[in-house]
């Protein structure tokens, strides 16, 4: 780690100690954030470096949000009877009780989605392309509409995640959650960055370029394959539960598996920024969150017609994102020597 | 879980007979699919929002006091249209482009649609009325509404109209040459341009009917044109491309599988497991394939 990096890496992270007391109102939102870099820079792996492009990393979000808010309400109370009463709240979590169940509930919501992955990824992931990408919408959506048919999680009413106990201060539940999603995004960027150093990211690059020609070269490509598909699937699962708690309540297609939101949201932030690379899911999801939160507050109501025409937009005048387009421009930054001579000569050609 | 139907023979009789009714109407959907998709090499997820707006222009209809199976014939026109419009505005430029870009794109017009519609006529589920009445057989046992009968009727009626022009005309024979090699055809002085507009016109045309057809037979609402597009793309990877018998047959099945998933299961499972079975089949083929070393391309 070079000295502009270790400058950059400490600069972010005292922002982001900062945050939550520099800009009090923004918590949630910088919540929300928190979650959605998590989300696109997990997707990136399988998408961006391995050429898997899922719809389906919603199955594993939805799925942490449910187990960690089912383990939280299982462990004290029945789970049964606590949704059924709905909004209502006939049972209070201590605060040793909630804190107690959100660690485990974290722990399960991101260790089953990583082995449902592990589990189902040697049938999903041996189909290619566009029959993966559209097999992966099929799981996410047909999770939400059988979620939606399952009494003990509440079924169409929703679910009510446990509310945030009376600690003293009116502040501690938004900076509870901001400080959880930002160390839970910190714990992304490090495990992400340590993968991307490895072979193991070689590997992944080698599938996405060519797989048979991978495979050919002795590489075992399913189960590298699975083994990417599991680290996404393990953060998702890990983002899921958090966001269950931060919004408070579940509902099976509009919150969980909301494969046509926030199912499409990962894809769309990590080809805003750049699919393939570190920074560029990080630099797409916080554009995109404030594009979002801007349209959702000035043009409410026509947010999701915004939201059709820039996905149009994007994917078809932008798909190499920010960073692509960065590293047509300055291919020195990224550690590609320019001989200047042939540069010049393609710039004439095009 | 109920299993009635399996106590009673008249209910598989019902199941079958709504089923293979509904199967048509699929069938005629997914024909529109495995057209773009051979020729243009595009997946097109806005399909079922193409459809239930065919269905609401019916509906209009029905709302001004016009017949709305008239809505056969006027929502097939304006889609065209539509159709060629969307084309000219998107389609095109994600033609020559890798499958899951077209994907990608037609999500948002997907979401587009949803949106629009939702604002122009509201998230109430919609029905309209035809006034057909119902045919009662095996002793009353069986209820067949006319409509759907009606629907199955112009279904195949349009689907065979549509084989004849491919097979007769100038512009049929152009886009069946560009669905083998759309390279040669331009050298040999097809306008591919124009022809994949029109494709992408007829598909949308094609999707008009399906739309109207529906309004009349069944119900629609903004939101439920994903399990269409879903249907359309499994039908398709069943039969294969080109292959219309199959096509048929493969949404006759689909709609018996439905109706006794909705039987068996209850209703709110119906659209998870056609989901679900869209996963299964990926699967199984898959597996099949992998067998000889291959994959799903």
């Amino acid at each position: 780690m070079n000295k502009n990096n270790l400058i950059l890496y400490s600069g972010i992270l005292i922002f982001g100690l900062a945050a939550p007391f520099l800009f009090p109102a923004f918590k949630v939102q910088l919540s929300i954030l928190c979650v959605l870099i998590v989300l696109a820079t997990t997707w990136n792996i399988q998408g961006g470096e391995m050429g898997y492009n899922s719809f389906g990393n919603i199955l594993f979000y939805g799925l942490g949000m449910y187990l960690c808010a089912s383990v939280q309400v299982g462990m004290f109370f029945p789970l049964a009877e606590w949704t059924e009463s709905g909004g209502e709240k006939t049972f209070v979590h201590t605060p040793a009780q909630f804190f107690q169940g959100m660690a485990v509930g974290l722990v399960v919501a991101a260790i089953v989605p990583t082995i449902i992955a592990g589990l189902i990824g040697y049938s999903i992931l041996g189909l290619r392309g566009h029959y993966f990408a559209i097999c992966t919408l099929g799981l996410g959506v047909a999770a939400g509409e059988i979620s939606g048919g399952i009494e003990i999680i509440g079924a169409g009413q929703g679910f009510t995640t446990p509310p945030f106990p009376d600690v003293g201060s009116l502040e501690a539940r938004g900076e509870f959650f901001y400080f959880l999603s930002f160390f839970t995004l910190i714990l992304t960027f490090i495990a992400v960055r340590s993968i991307y150093s490895t072979r193991f990211k070689l590997i992944l690059n080698a599938i996405r370029d060519n797989e048979d020609k991978a495979e050919a070269m002795g590489i075992e490509t399913m189960k590298y394959k699975i083994i990417g598909w599991m680290i996404s699937a393990f953060f998702c699962g890990l983002a899921g539960g958090i966001m269950g708690g931060l919004v408070g309540y579940i509902d099976s297609t509009d919150v969980a598996f909301d494969g046509r939101e926030m199912g499409v949201f990962m894809v769309l932030m990590a080809i805003l920024g750049g699919k393939g690379t570190l920074w560029g899911p990080i630099i797409g999801a916080t554009i995109f969150h404030i594009f979002k939160e801007g349209f959702w507050t000035f043009f409410l109501g026509w947010q999701y017609v915004a939201l059709g025409v820039l996905i149009v937009v994007i994917v078809i005048y932008f798909p190499e994102g920010i960073m692509g387009w960065l590293r047509e421009k300055y291919p020195e930054r990224f550690g590609e020597v320019v001989d200047e001579k042939d540069h010049k000569a393609q710039v004439e050609l095009k | 879980m109920d299993f009635m139907v399996f106590q009673y023979p008249m209910i598989t009789v019902q199941a079958c007979l709504d089923g293979i009714l509904l199967g048509i109407l699929f069938a005629l959907i997914a024909y529109g699919m495995a057209l773009q998709w051979g020729v243009m090499n595009i997946i097109n997820i806005a399909q079922g929002d193409l459809v239930i707006l065919g269905g609401y222009i019916a509906y209009f209809m029905y709302l001004y006091g016009i017949h709305p199976a008239w809505g056969v014939i006027v929502a097939p026109v304006i889609m065209y249209f539509l159709g060629v419009l969307i084309y000219k505005l998107v389609i095109n430029k994600v033609v020559d482009r890798d499958l899951f870009i077209s994907i990608l794109a037609t999500f948002g017009i997907s979401i587009l649609f949803m949106q629009l519609m939702n604002f122009a006529f509201g998230a109430d589920v919609v029905l309209a009325n035809s006034d057909y009445g119902t045919t009662m057989l095996f002793n009353n046992n069986v209820v067949l509404p006319n409509s759907k009968l009606f629907s199955a009727f112009i279904s195949i009626l349009f689907a065979i109209c549509l084989v004849i022009y491919m097979k007769k005309s100038k512009l049929g024979r152009a886009i069946r040459a560009t669905a083998q090699n759309a390279r040669a055809a331009k050298i040999l002085g097809v306008d591919t341009e124009k022809v994949y507009a029109a494709t992408f016109g007829i598909n949308a045309a094609l999707c008009g009917v399906a739309g109207a057809l529906i309004s009349i037979t069944f119900t629609i609402h903004p939101y439920m044109g994903l399990p269409y597009t879903i249907r359309s793309f499994m039908i398709v990877i069943v039969a294969g491309l080109g292959n219309l018998p199959g096509v048929a047959m493969s949404g006759m099945g689909l709609g018996v599988f439905e109706e006794f998933a909705d039987y068996i299961l209850g209703t709110e499972f119906r659209i998870g497991s056609v989901f679900l079975l869209l996963v299964l089949i990926l699967v199984y083929r898959r597996f099949k394939l992998s067998r000889k070393r291959e994959y799903l391309k």
